[in-house]
């Protein structure tokens, strides 16, 4: 009807075209290029962390070891901060000088001048009450809640371990961690990190163009609670660990006392040792670096998982079972106290195992060590020893002495005992035979034990040949006994070559010139077992291994004082106050207690010739 | 044609009713979102936003009732007289109107604001439909030409002075109702033409280009005048043995294309203003500074880039609020849709926006009246540039120019004119058995 009609095409076609291209952009900028809700994301929405508060550990008698206090860090938002902003007084609310203000300002921005940073961490509950009044005059400033450590008493430091912040090393290793994040750094803290740390929490603000908190987003459907991390039952005995800690004072050694039937590390004392508190908060970083370098002590060494020392004569109960198990001796086998080779001491000249271990027989146990080593299997000497220090070493492994317990702390050493490959090495293949290694029968040469294997030692004769894994933590929150704890390790000897030893062992303490009087209750039968680890220039370490009572043993004890002298001397009365102490929860000694809290082994004594 | 008493909704066409009710509630329901917040949820709170638009609403509504109640005729009748009005009112606003940022486009009276540039839109096209319809005006000849250019031109100029370009840039919506009517297409290919060599030069003349054997840098902008007189030539030479006069084609191409790239400076650096040159710039990317000049455009992006698929779900956008994005209830109030409803919701909203302006040409086509029919055209033709402006500008695609999206934005005059616009033709849709020419 109209020529121009069929235009209406044109401009059909053209808005289509528009409608088309609209919708493709639309397209693109709202399903394919994600940039834009990320922008959004950081403009918008502000994601607040709340953080969790730490698992608490109790002791195994329901008494609480680590808690958790309050803490705040000052968070600052550089862009908001006050133009004019009066830094004399803020500095002085802070109690921080004007430098430290511009330095952290500096360091804040640097970060960021729209998100929130710590301009002050780890500000304690009571000045923070002082600091918060003031807050509302400073604008970009604001507290972020945290939570700091809190010991119930200043004990276990090296057992418990610290607390600091996640390193850009932690954050690089696992995801979990963010700037700013605590973890555990050394001891049970940082073993059980994984249960104690909990969950981050987060809630999610609206904020508007002028960066004011606007109410939550999504009616805080993004929103999560934090989840506090697992509390943790250990197997210590807070005031036995306390009293150990006690007597250890002005000492360097360590004490572990582990209860025989369950593997429970009921203490361990590792002296000189540091006030937990000092590691917590603002003070942590200037007092840690004042503890590892600048103390000659190493308070931070934990002497009685980690120090290595030769047993000494205890070993020799270790030698004495595998000669029975191996039949080498029986019960009525004497040998000659033959003191050319190898010295002896005290007058015994012919003695069977128990007279061997009660007068801690030098060449009885070097005899019994010739037949093991080097037993006649091979005609060739050397072939002879490469044979029996295997079968010996097999044994001597199976008490958990040269092999690493698996309790649940970092640091635990191996202790050390001398296999072929060792020795071979050493004096070349066929270079040695039991002549060149004999030191090893009487717990020297090589041999090297921690405090935590003597006790667990303790443990094995207490239990006449088996031992659980000694632990700290029972329970993780309320599950109660961890099956791997739950386990028996046998060592490769039948129980009833046991009991000879443990008679050895209680006459020790108990018989009349026994090496360990010291160590004697009138109540509870102790099983002990001096021993003295030799120095060349200094006095000798005073070693003592003990369990109580004889039968059904409820602790078995490992005992080292460095450079104090002979075992029965000072190590042997400790472990009795300790025993007594677990047993019957009070001391009834007082003089004993009192000369082992007056003796002080830190000032440097020359070697006296006072000996085993 | 029986005059039995009829209904005043006999024929009327309900589909561009529909249409219109569900873009003003889609409008309103996102005037309220961007508002919202906790402490004010009334519906109904006159004292906000969305209180005011749903009695703007109200008040369309009777307006549209009203408009179904007078004589059809009336319009054709009155076209000039409203127009005279209009214009009126265009100088009046000049002369006496209230300064608002910067523009004198407001009178203010008793708290309640009128826009005459809103109203001028309407007025035009009655006239322009008016003249068209004369019996023997023809479009191909120079002076109705003339009349046309001046008719459209006068508000145009006007409303510029104001200054509001985006609005004067409005008119440009009747190049669609003359092409309709017969004047010749090409007009289209030059603007078109015109646009992207002014976008190309203002890249070029960024850059210079050293000339090989003189040493000589020449400025980009005459590289490319070098490459159109050389294509321009080259082409002639192919395509001069087809027809004699072909080369008068030619050289007003060539001469409408050098002018266009010599008059960039000019346009640029004494018409534009200095927001109008970074809204340019930063849309074609020569500049990028999503804080300071590009910080509308950016936010916008961002608000509806960030809705997705989905869209965030109604009242929980974030960008939308608090102020991110700026005239979140007028200008911008597609980033709301964007934000909250997703792709899904965008893409509704241009459809329904399509579909309207769609059906609106199909109604002007079956007009018998040729008054009727230009003026659909023109209905349709302003929705339409309305239409793609203000969404382009939120999406990225075209400048930032600050002109209210149809039905949707905040703005009680913006509502009422486009309403009165839009009823005004489903008035004379309905009466079209009767509406002869």
């Amino acid at each position: 009807m109209d020529k121009f009609e069929n235009r209406k095409f044109v401009i059909y076609g053209i808005m289509v075209l528009i409608g088309l291209i609209f919708i493709g952009r639309l397209f693109y900028i709202q399903v394919i290029d994600d940039s834009y809700k990320l922008s959004a994301e950081n403009q918008a929405l502000v994601h607040t962390t709340l953080y969790p508060s730490r698992g608490v550990i109790y002791d195994r008698n329901g008494e609480v070891i680590v808690y958790n206090q309050a803490s705040y860090d000052l968070m600052v938002i550089p862009k908001q901060v006050d133009k004019d902003l009066d830094t004399l007084k803020f500095c002085g609310v802070l109690g921080i000088s004007k430098d430290d203000f511009i330095k952290k300002m500096e360091k804040c921005r640097r970060y960021s001048r729209y998100r929130a940073s710590a301009f002050e961490k780890q500000i304690t509950d009571e000045n923070w009450v002082s600091i918060s009044g003031k807050l509302f005059q400073y604008p970009g400033f604001f507290g972020q809640k945290r939570t700091l450590r809190k010991y119930a008493l200043p004990v276990a430091a090296q057992v418990l371990g610290f607390v600091g912040e996640a390193s850009r090393d932690n954050i690089n290793k696992d995801a979990f961690y963010r700037p700013g994040d605590y973890l555990g750094i050394s001891g049970l803290e940082t073993w059980y990190e994984k249960n104690l740390r909990g969950k981050r929490g987060v809630k999610v603000y609206k904020r508007d163009v002028h960066n004011r908190i606007m109410g939550s987003y999504r009616e805080g459907k993004l929103d999560t609670l934090p989840v506090a991390g697992e509390n943790l039952v250990s197997t210590l005995d807070l005031y036995l660990q306390e009293y150990g800690e006690k007597l250890m004072a002005n000492k360097r050694g360590s004490i572990v006392a582990i209860e025989p039937e369950s593997g429970e590390i009921l203490a361990l004392v590792s002296s000189p040792n540091y006030d937990p508190n000092m590691l917590v908060g603002r003070a942590r970083s200037k007092n840690y670096s004042a503890l590892a370098s600048n103390d000659s002590l190493n308070p931070l060494f934990n002497r009685a998982i980690n120090a290595v020392y030769r047993p000494g004569s205890i070993f020799k109960l270790v030698q004495g079972l595998i000669g029975l198990q191996t039949h080498v001796i029986n019960l009525n086998t004497r040998i000659l106290c033959k003191r050319s080779i190898i010295k002896c001491h005290g007058t015994h000249t012919n003695d069977n195992l128990f007279g061997a271990i009660q007068h801690s027989c030098n060449p009885y146990f070097r005899e019994v060590y010739r037949r093991l080593i080097q037993g006649g299997e091979f005609s060739n000497i050397y072939d002879d020893s490469r044979y029996g220090l295997g079968v010996w070493r097999d044994y001597v492994t199976s008490f958990g002495l040269g092999v690493r317990l698996p309790t649940d702390i970092s640091g635990v050493s191996k202790g050390f005992v001398p296999d072929v490959a060792f020795y071979n090495k050493w004096y070349g293949d066929g270079g040695w035979a039991f002549s060149t290694i004999y030191s090893n029968s009487i717990g020297e040469g090589e041999m090297g034990v921690t405090p935590l294997q003597m006790a667990n030692l303790a443990a094995i004769l207490g239990n006449r040949g088996y031992y659980y894994t000694p632990h700290f933590i029972k329970s993780i929150g309320d599950k109660g006994p961890r099956e791997e704890y739950l386990k028996r390790n046998y060592t490769h000897i039948d129980s009833s070559y046991f009991y000879v030893v443990i008679d050895a062992l209680a006459a020790v303490v108990n018989e009349t010139g026994g090496t360990a009087r010291r160590a004697r209750m009138d109540s509870i039968i102790i099983c002990g077992k001096t021993g003295t680890v030799q120095n060349p220039t200094t006095p000798d370490h005073s070693v003592f291994m003990a369990f109580a009572p004889k039968d059904n043993p409820k602790i078995a004890i490992a005992v080292y004082v460095e450079e104090a002298g002979f075992g029965g001397t000072w190590a042997a009365p400790i472990s009795s106050l300790m025993i007594e102490k677990y047993l019957t929860g009070e001391i009834k000694r007082p003089a004993k207690e009192q000369r082992i809290l007056d003796a002080n082994f830190l000032i440097p004594v020359k070697k006296s010739n006072e000996s085993h | 044609m029986s005059r039995i008493k009829k209904s005043i909704f006999t024929n009327v066409d309900w589909p561009v009713v529909g249409m219109y009710l569900l873009l003003v509630l889609m409008g309103w329901l996102n005037i309220y979102a961007t508002l919202y917040n906790e402490d004010h949820t009334s519906l109904f709170d006159f004292s906000q936003r969305h209180g005011k638009q749903l009695m703007w609403i109200g008040i369309s509504i009777v307006v549209a009732l009203v408009i179904a109640l007078v004589d059809s005729r009336l319009f054709e009748t009155f076209a000039y007289v409203f127009y005279g009005i209009g214009m009126f009112f265009l100088i009046a606003v000049l002369v006496g109107g209230n300064e608002i940022k910067g523009a004198r486009s407001w009178f203010v009276i008793g708290g309640v604001s009128f826009q005459p540039s809103e109203t001028a839109k309407y007025v035009t096209a009655l006239a322009v439909a008016y003249y068209l319809s004369r019996p023997g005006v023809k479009i191909g000849n120079i002076k109705p030409k003339l009349i046309m250019f001046l008719m459209i031109a006068l508000p145009g100029i006007l409303i510029a002075l104001q200054p509001d370009p985006g609005s004067t840039l409005v008119y440009l919506a009747f190049i669609f109702v003359l092409y309709r009517e017969g004047m010749s297409g090409n007009i289209m290919i030059v603007g078109l033409v015109m646009v992207m060599l002014f976008i190309v030069t203002l890249f070029a003349k960024q850059s210079s280009v050293m000339m090989p054997f003189v040493d000589v840098e020449m400025n980009g902008k005459y590289v490319l005048i070098s490459f159109l007189v050389l294509i321009t030539g080259g082409l002639y030479l192919l395509l001069k043995n087809l027809n004699k006069n072909i080369w008068k084609a030619f050289a007003v191409g060539l001469l409408i294309m050098v002018g266009t790239v010599l008059s960039v400076d000019y346009v640029f650096d004494n018409i534009f203003k200095d927001r109008h040159r970074n809204r340019v710039n930063e849309l074609v990317g020569i500049i990028s500074d999503p804080r300071g000049t590009g910080y509308n455009q950016h936010q916008s992006k961002i608000a509806i880039g960030s809705g997705g698929f989905w869209g965030k779900g109604y009242l929980d956008g974030t960008q939308t609020k608090y102020n991110f994005v700026p005239e979140q209830s007028t200008d911008f109030i597609y980033c709301t849709v964007g934000e909250e409803w997703g792709f899904i919701g965008s893409s509704f909203v241009i459809i329904t926006f399509l579909t309207l302006i769609g059906r609106l040409i199909f109604l002007a086509e079956r007009q018998r009246s040729k008054f009727s029919r230009v003026y659909g055209y023109s209905v349709a033709s302003i929705l339409f540039v309305h239409f793609m402006i203000n969404i382009g500008m939120t999406i990225g695609l075209a400048p930032v120019i600050g002109i209210p999206l149809p039905f949707f934005s905040y703005g009680g005059t913006s509502l009422l004119s486009f309403s009165i616009l839009l009823f005004t033709f489903v008035k004379l849709d309905s009466d079209r058995k009767h509406l002869l020419s």
